[in-house]
Formats: structure tokens, sequence, C-alpha cells
């Protein structure tokens, strides 16, 4: 092992420094000068300042690639993270210039404070493969994420929401701290890497067994999957709009990529089979029954729903089935599809939110009949809204599309025989097709139905407007040139030797 | 070149959002242009290629990573079908000069829709064809249940669902084809060279098929056409019977044939009720859907469901020609998809813009007393031309079409040849009969009154005797597709001459090894 001192190890980190650095600011000149300033103005400086800070993250990523492992997989920089920690950065931009308009909060450097830390809690996680760094990095994302859903202390739901979060994720953390302890207990270290190696070769043993289903419980509880999904509709729908994005964007990527990390890294050896006709225990079952779980639940249930937020919260619980797809298939291969799917899902779902932050800032509700003629009062907002939902239904040529398309044909060839797991692919692509109808409802309301009589005028503000076109442009960009994209997941993979 | 077909569709879409708003006649121009420099594009194309083999288009790495490639290209088959969407885009926006309300976004979703039908006749990458299929369930959708009429909402999201359902079938047998070829080209061409085991191709292929042959109206999957056909306005009905069902006709022969013909002729272990492939299943569906269609047609008391099921019957033929897999059948299927194209959305237009839009009734019953041979003389006519051509009378091109699947037929199941003998018998009754009842019933007597029926309330403003007179885009519409029906009908050989050397084709070699004659 090579020994290493604070000055090399924060330098690996320099990106996660100033990130965290950019929140400490943000925080004090909030505090400090601009207490007593209207809070739009306030808002303003601070996510801008905030995305600065998230962008020159970025630039030092990109300028000065390390590549590293410190401390048996403790930080780990190599390109395929650092792939993973724009997007997450990315994605918190975005999030924080849908937050530029609200005025759901007077507490804005607190707001902007905990977004950046969930941010920086994101980039360890992804950027580690040791499970007490996992967890740690976990717990500072979700604790910030509990606050941001409380954000909105005028309204009940924003409580209610953060409440059911605050416990459900307090019991899945358990649930994970749980199958962590184990793992420790059998293998005697937290590395991924070395669990592998001492439950590669052995029977499935209680303990193991044991420890895959919690581990599972932990992680299908953040990224929303069946029958761990309860928080997601109230959180969707009762937390301010920029956290509900937040969540449903960043937080995703993150979480799904730990979730690959963990069950194909450390359960490396007990993967077992998902093939209906000849099951084999170990964690592909598992997770084989949680993808199907969640494909039925969230498409079936988003059909009853009236709310545009519960409605997205279901889709993505169905997404999260699709995307389990990928982690059962584990290979190179799948996880480029999984990262190409919740990269565009992130953006699909964030312009969705973008979209809805301004209809509720105007008309007061996300009821779906609040859309009604929306496509003539919002021309460009509804189009854009239009592009989001069609991609998420996989309609080509979306981005949504190809990622599913390229999705399903990785799980199939993950297995020698094609067959092997063609039932769940079948099941999905059985469910795109169910979702098309809750999907186009939306489209309806905005499209057909005709705007309310007593319709006030409609203000769609600028920032906005070329937000959700921008994002509405990269879905299509990505849907019909998804090579942009694919090229640099697959290279970073390639370096990376995942 | 042909390629532009696709783009300057997409084009002219794209530049119809960008109009000024409630700009009617602005936008109604642009739509006939490009409609125009489509169907221009088409003519040309089909003019010069007259040999009817393949010829590429474009062939560019698409996503190198899986093989996907921008494949275009055309045979005789395609550069028919291309030519039908071309004249059906022209004629249809002749026949949607009545359209007011959003019209911008109504020829937007128009020619996004003609756009992304040629892309589908013009691909020869399974996954590109897959794309273009896609992107026509939208603005269908929203063609049918922005402007549409009886129960639009409805009948558009049935029709939104069954697509979707269909090529959700169609996508899961298609990924599961290109894994199992090795993950590395969609090809048309190379997964038609694939040799997939029998066991796999028999149960790819009626997953396929009937993916596609749910837009192809196959019954009993048939039940979206006449609500759907019904529920659209004018011209998405044309477009729907005249190009959009000839998508899953055409993707039936194009992927599902082409990719997995041992499961279409492999004999099965078993004989269940007398039938022993696919290919039988699907005749004996094709026949029923003939006749049942037929059946039903001549007891609507609404006009254009008269039509929708005479779609359905006529889609019949179709399937019937493609599970002859002879030469003659096969043409007769390809020459049957242009002529009911043409037929279908000539019937659509009498019926849905020269009679409902001035009446704003479709009830035979009450059309009956109006005298509309004597109001529009032209509608009426057109009618009768466009009524005897499905028929099948000679001199049309529904007679030939229907005369080489017959034969076809003949060859390959005799007895279900002569149940579709019945079926055509029933045609000209149906054909007839609403005919004589919305045209020429002279008095409530005569059209055959029963004193149970009565006559549904008219719309107020509506007068007998006034009725706006035929106008010329009607006119010019309704002659480009008699035109259209009858050259084929008198010179079949215009399509016959490409299409039968493009069914000989190494792409059709697996079909022709099977059976053919």
């Amino acid at each position: 092992m090579i020994p290493i001192n604070y000055a090399q190890l924060l330098q690996l980190a320099l990106p996660e420094v100033i990130v965290v650095a950019t929140a400490l600011i943000v925080m004090a000149l909030d505090l400090v000068a601009l207490r007593n300033r209207p809070a739009r103005l306030r808002f303003i400086v601070a996510a801008t300042l905030a995305s600065l800070g998230c962008a020159a993250a970025i630039a030092r990523i990109l300028l000065a690639p390390a590549q590293a492992n410190i401390l048996d997989g403790t930080l780990i920089a190599n390109p395929l993270i650092h792939l993973l920690q724009i997007a997450i950065l990315a994605l918190t931009i975005l999030a924080l210039l849908i937050s530029v308009d609200s005025t759901f909060t007077e507490h804005v450097g607190e707001f902007v404070l905990l977004i950046l830390m969930a941010t920086a809690g994101m980039m360890f996680l992804v950027a580690s493969q040791d499970l007490l760094v996992i967890f740690i990095s976990l717990e500072l994302l979700s604790l910030s994420l509990y606050t941001l859903a409380a954000f909105s202390k005028r309204s009940l739901q924003s409580w209610e929401a953060a409440i059911k979060y605050y416990l459900f994720g307090g019991m899945s953390a358990a649930f994970l701290l749980f199958g962590f302890s184990l793992l420790y207990g059998f293998s005697n270290s937290t590395s991924l890497p070395a669990i592998a190696a001492s439950i590669h070769g052995s029977a499935l043993n209680p303990f193991l067994a044991i420890a895959i289903v919690t581990t599972a419980i932990g992680l299908g509880f953040k990224i929303a999957a069946a029958p761990f999904h309860f928080w997601a509709p109230d959180v969707y729908q009762g937390a301010p709009a920029p956290t509900a994005a937040f969540i449903a964007s960043a937080s995703k990527v993150a979480s799904f990529f730990i979730f690959f990390q963990i069950v194909a890294i450390g359960f490396a050896g007990a993967a077992g089979t998902a093939t209906i006709s000849h099951i084999i225990r170990g964690w592909m079952p598992v997770l084989a029954l949680m993808a199907a779980a969640s494909m039925l639940l969230g498409n079936l249930v988003a059909i009853r729903q009236t709310s545009l937020r519960r409605l997205l919260a279901y889709s993505a619980i169905a997404h999260a089935g699709y995307m389990l797809l990928a982690i059962i298939a584990h290979t190179q291969q799948s996880l480029a599809a999984l990262l190409y799917y919740v990269f565009t899902y992130a953006l699909a779902t964030l312009g969705a939110f973008a979209v809805i932050a301004v209809v509720e800032a105007q008309k007061g509700s996300d009821e779906i009949s609040h859309f009604d003629g929306l496509s003539r009062q919002a021309p460009v907002l509804s189009f854009s809204l239009a592009i989001f939902i069609l991609s998420l239904a996989g309609i080509p040529p979306l981005a949504g599309f190809f990622g599913k398309f390229y999705l399903f044909v990785t799980v199939l060839g993950s297995t020698p025989r094609t067959a092997d797991l063609l039932w769940l692919v079948a099941l999905a692509i059985a469910m795109s097709a169910v979702s098309l109808y809750y999907y186009l409802r939306v489209l309806k309301a905005m499209y057909v139905a005709p705007p309310p009589p007593a319709a006030k005028e409609f203000r769609s503000p600028i920032l906005s407007q070329i937000l959700v076109a921008a994002l509405a442009a990269a879905v299509i960009l990505l849907g019909c040139a998804p090579h942009l994209l694919l090229k640099s997941i697959l290279a970073a993979i390639q370096a990376s030797g995942l | 070149m042909l390629a532009w077909t696709i783009y300057i569709s997409f084009l002219g879409a794209a530049a119809m959002l960008l109009l000024p708003k409630r700009s009617v006649a602005l936008a109604r121009a642009l739509a006939l242009l490009t409609a125009i420099a489509g169907f221009a594009i088409a003519l040309t194309a089909f003019v010069i290629h007259r040999t009817g083999d393949m010829l590429t288009i474009t062939r560019v790495p698409w996503i190198p990573s899986l093989g996907i490639e921008y494949h275009l290209a055309a045979d005789g088959i395609s550069l028919t079908l291309v030519l039908l969407t071309g004249i059906i885009a022209v004629t249809g926006v002749l026949f949607s000069w009545d359209i007011v309300d959003r019209t911008k976004e109504f020829f937007a979703f128009y020619l996004l829709l003609i756009g992304a039908v040629y892309g589908v006749f013009l691909s020869y990458d399974v996954f590109l064809l897959f794309v273009f299929y896609e992107i026509v369930i939208i603005p269908k959708y929203f063609l049918i249940a922005i402007w549409g009429s009886t129960r639009r909402e409805y009948g558009a999201m049935k029709l939104a669902l069954y697509s979707f359902v269909g090529s959700a079938m169609v996508l899961i047998g298609l990924v599961a084809a290109y894994v199992a070829a090795g993950s590395h080209t969609t090809s048309l061409a190379d997964l038609a060279q694939f040799p997939f085991s029998p066991h796999f191709q028999m149960l790819a292929f009626p997953l396929v098929f009937v993916g596609f042959a749910i837009l192809a109206g196959l019954w009993p999957l048939h039940t979206w056409a006449p609500t759907g056909h019904v529920a659209a306005p004018t011209a998405a009905s044309m477009l729907l019977a005249g190009v959009v069902m000839k998508l899953g006709a055409y993707g039936c022969l194009r992927v599902a044939m082409t990719l997995f013909p041992l499961g279409l002729i492999t004999p099965w272990p078993h004989h269940i009720l007398g039938l022993t492939s696919w290919r039988d299943v699907f005749a004996v569906l094709a026949v029923i859907g003939i006749v049942y269609g037929a059946m039903v047609a001549l007891v609507q008391r609404d006009f254009k469901f008269v039509i929708g099921y005479s779609s359905v019957s006529h889609m019949g033929f179709i399937l019937l020609g493609l599970m002859t897999l002879n030469q003659i059948g096969l043409s007769g299927a390809v020459v049957q998809m242009y002529s009911h194209g043409i037929l279908a959305g000539l019937l659509f237009a009498v019926v849905g813009r020269m009679v409902y839009a001035r009446t704003h009734t479709r009830e035979l019953i009450a059309l009956g007393p109006m005298n509309l041979n004597k109001l529009i003389p032209f509608a009426a006519v057109t009618f009768v031309i466009a009524g005897m051509a499905g028929m099948g009378l000679p001199g049309f091109s529904g007679f030939v079409a229907e005369l080489m699947i017959l034969i076809g037929a003949w060859h390959a199941f005799p007895a279900l040849a002569v149940c579709v003998g019945i079926g055509i018998v029933i045609g000209v009754v149906y054909i007839w009969r609403a005919m004589q009842k919305a045209f020429f019933a002279e008095s409530g007597v005569a059209a055959g009154f029963s004193p149970r029926e009565s006559v549904p309330k008219q719309d107020a403003g509506f007068s007998p005797g006034s009725l706006p007179p035929i106008t010329f885009p009607e006119r010019l519409g309704a002659i480009i597709l008699i035109s259209a029906s009858v050259l084929v009908g008198i010179y079949p050989q215009i399509l016959l001459n490409i299409i039968v050397p493009a069914l000989n084709s190494p792409l059709f070699e697996g079909l022709r090894k099977g059976s053919w004659q």
C-alpha cells in the first residue's frame, strides 16, 4: 500500500472540496450580506454562485483528470467516476437554475447549502468502493435531501413528504447498515473487491442471503423500487419543485450507479440466476422480483393519478424497474446502458419538473386538469413537456427510446442463451405499452383540452423557457444521435475496467 | 434524392410551427407545397427507376457500437408505396381545405406523419424502420383527438394504444432477433440472411407479424380501425386508411416474413383444428376479416362506418395475398396496398369532406331524404366511381389486385378462395346499399324507412336545397385519386414491372425457398 498524506488526498478530492467550499461561501454571503434583500435577488445570487462552484468542479475534473485508487478503493478516481461526477454536477446546476424563480422559502442560503452538500455526498458516493465511505456519503446525501424536502415550510404536504421520507429513509439506512455489518462480519473487510473475494466460491450461507436481501432493501429504497417506494409519491408531490427535480434526477444517477457497483463488484460471486425455469439463489432473483414488482406497480398505479407529480413518481418507480434489469444483467455493456438510461431519464424528469414549477407558480397546482389547453397559453413549455413525457414513454426518436432499446438489448445479450431473461424484457416492453396511456393523458390535457374559460394571462419566465427548451433539445439530440453520449460512456467504462 | 421526401416533410412540419399565429392560408399553402414537393420527388424516382431492384439512397453508420446504420433504400415495393404516400399526402391537403381551427398545428402533425410514413417505406435497417414506425403514433393521435368528430378522444386513444401494443410486440421480436444474431447488425438484408433456428422463428414470427398486422386491421384485432376512422377528420382518415394501414402490411411483408420465413411455413408438430402452420392461421384470419368486414359494413347506419369496415375487408385481401406465398399473390397484395390506399382515401374524402362537412350528419337514414345526388352531384358521381372501383370492377386498380390475390389464393388455399368469393359478393351489396341510401333515395319510402327508425336531429342551420357547392380543391383531389386508380387498372404493368423484380430480390430468398410457384 502506498502511503499517502492529506495534501495528496485533498488534491484528489479537490472537486468535492470546491463544492463544499462553495456551499460555505454561499451560506456565509447570504447570511452576512443579503439577509434583508428580496428573496428573488438572494436566489439569483446564491444559485449563480453555486452553479459557478459546480462548474469550477467540472472544470477541475476535465482539466486534471486523475487516475487513482487510495486505500483499497476508499477513494477512487478514474474516467468513469469522472463522467458520473460531471453528470451529477451538471444536474445540480440545472436543479439550481430551476430554483431561481422559486418563492417557497426565505432561507435561501441554507437551501443552496444543502443542495451542494447533497452533491458532495453523491460525488463521494460514486467515487468509493468501501462500505463505510459509501454509507457515510449516502447518509450525507439522504440527510440533506430530507431537509430539502421539508423546505417549503408553509406547505403541509412538504412536511408530510419530509417526515415520510425521513422515517422510511432511516429505516432503510438501518437495513443497509445491518447488511453491511454482516458483510464485514464474514469478510473482515469493508472493501467491495475483498468482500467479493471472500464470498467467492462459497455456498450461499444464510448470513450472506440476509446481507443480500437487507442491502437490496436499503438500496431499493434509494432508487424507489417497489415494494420500497412508499415515500416517492409523497415526496415528489410535496417537496418544493427544485428539490423534487433534484431527488428525481441527480440522486437517482448516484444511487443507481452505487447499486450496480455494490452488487456487481461486492456480490460478484453470489449472483445466482433469474431464468424463470431455473432459478439459482443469489441476488439476481431478488432484484428480478423487485424489477418485476416495480414495473407492474409503477405503471398500473400511475394510470389512476390525477396529479402530474404523483404520476411522475409512479413513472419513476416503473423506470426504476427497467433500470434494475441492467443491474441484473451486470455486464460492461449493461452498465453503459444503465448510465445512458439514467442520464437521459434524469434530463427528461428534470425538464418535466421545471415545467411543473412554472405551471404551479401560475396556477397553484400540479393537477393534470390544470394543464388543460396549456399548449395555447405557453407553447414552448408545452412542447418541451411533451418531449420529456414522450421520451419517458420511450417514443423514438427521443433519448428515452434509445435508452430502452439499448437496455433491453444488453440485458438479453448478458446471458449465454437469449431466452434467459426474456421474460423480464418482455414484461418491461409490455408495461411500457401500458405506460403510453397515462403519458398520453398529460399530452391530451395540454393539446386537446380547451383552456379554462376564465384563463388568466399565463406568464412564462424567460429563463425557464430557455432552460426547458435547451433540455428538450438535448433529449431530442441524444435520441437522434445517441452515439454522442454513448461513445464517452463506453470509453470511460473501458478505461476504468469495471 | 428520395430521402428528401422524408426531410422535406419534416422540415415543412418544423416550418409550420414558425408561421405567425392564425395564418390559415399560409399554413395551407405551405402544407400543399411540401406535399407536392414530396410527391414530385416520389414520382420522379418512380419514373426514373424502372427496374425495381434495390436502390441504395443513403447508408452511413448511425450508432456504430451497436452496428445500427442509417440505411435508406428503395425497391419496387417501396417505390410503389412511396408514390401512394405522395398521392395521398397531396390530396389529403386538398381535402383539408376547410380546417380553420389551429390550422398550423394540424398541418404540422400532418406533415410529421407523412414524413415518418415515407421513412418507414424507405428504411432498410430494422431499427430505423421501427423508429419511423413509432413516430407515426403520436401525430396520428393528435390529428384525431383534436380535429376529429364522433367520440374522437376515445377513438384516438384506442388507436394509439393498439398501435403501441403492436409495436411493443414487434420490439420484443426484433430485440430478441438482434441479440440472437450476435448483436452486431440491424441491417434488414443481413438479418434476413442470418439462419435463425426454426424454433426461434416459429416463436418470433407470429409475434412480429401480429404486431405489424394489428395496424393492418387483422381480424380480430381490427377494432381500432372503424372507430379510429370514424373519429378522425377527413384528411386523417385518408392517411389512416390510405397509408398507415399499409405500414402494418408493409411491416408484415418486409420485416416479419423476410426475417422469419421458416416461422411462417414450418409445419407444427400437431395439427390444431386442421391448421398446420402459422401461414394457415393467418390466411384463415385474413379471410374471416374479408367476409366479416363486408358483412358488418352491410348493416351499418353510419356512412363512415360502412367505409371503415370496408377497409377491414379490403385489408384482409392484402394479408391473404401475403399468405399465398406465390409470386402472383404477393404482387397482388402489393398492388392492393396501392389500390386500397387510393380508393379508401377517395371514399373517406367523399363521406367525410364532401358529405359530412356539408350535411353534418352521416346517418344513412338522414342522408337519404336530402337528395344528395341532385344537391352535390359531383360527390355522388365520385362515390359511384370509387364504389365500383372498390367492388373490383374491371378498369380499376381494385380489379387487378383482387384478381391476382384470388388466383394466388386459388393455388395456395382453394377452399379459402371460395369463401373470398362470398366476401366479394357481399362487398358489391354493401357498396350498393350505401350508395343507394345516401345518394339515390328519392324519398323516405324508397330508402326503406322502417317506422322504428327515426331521422336523427340535424344540426341547426341546415336547410335542404342549399348545400355549399363542391369546391375546386375537392374536385381536383377526387380527380387525382380516380386517375391514379384508373391508370393502374388499365395498365397494371406500370406497378408490376417494378414489384415483381423486387419480390425476386435476394431479400425474399427465404420465402421463395419455402414455397414459390
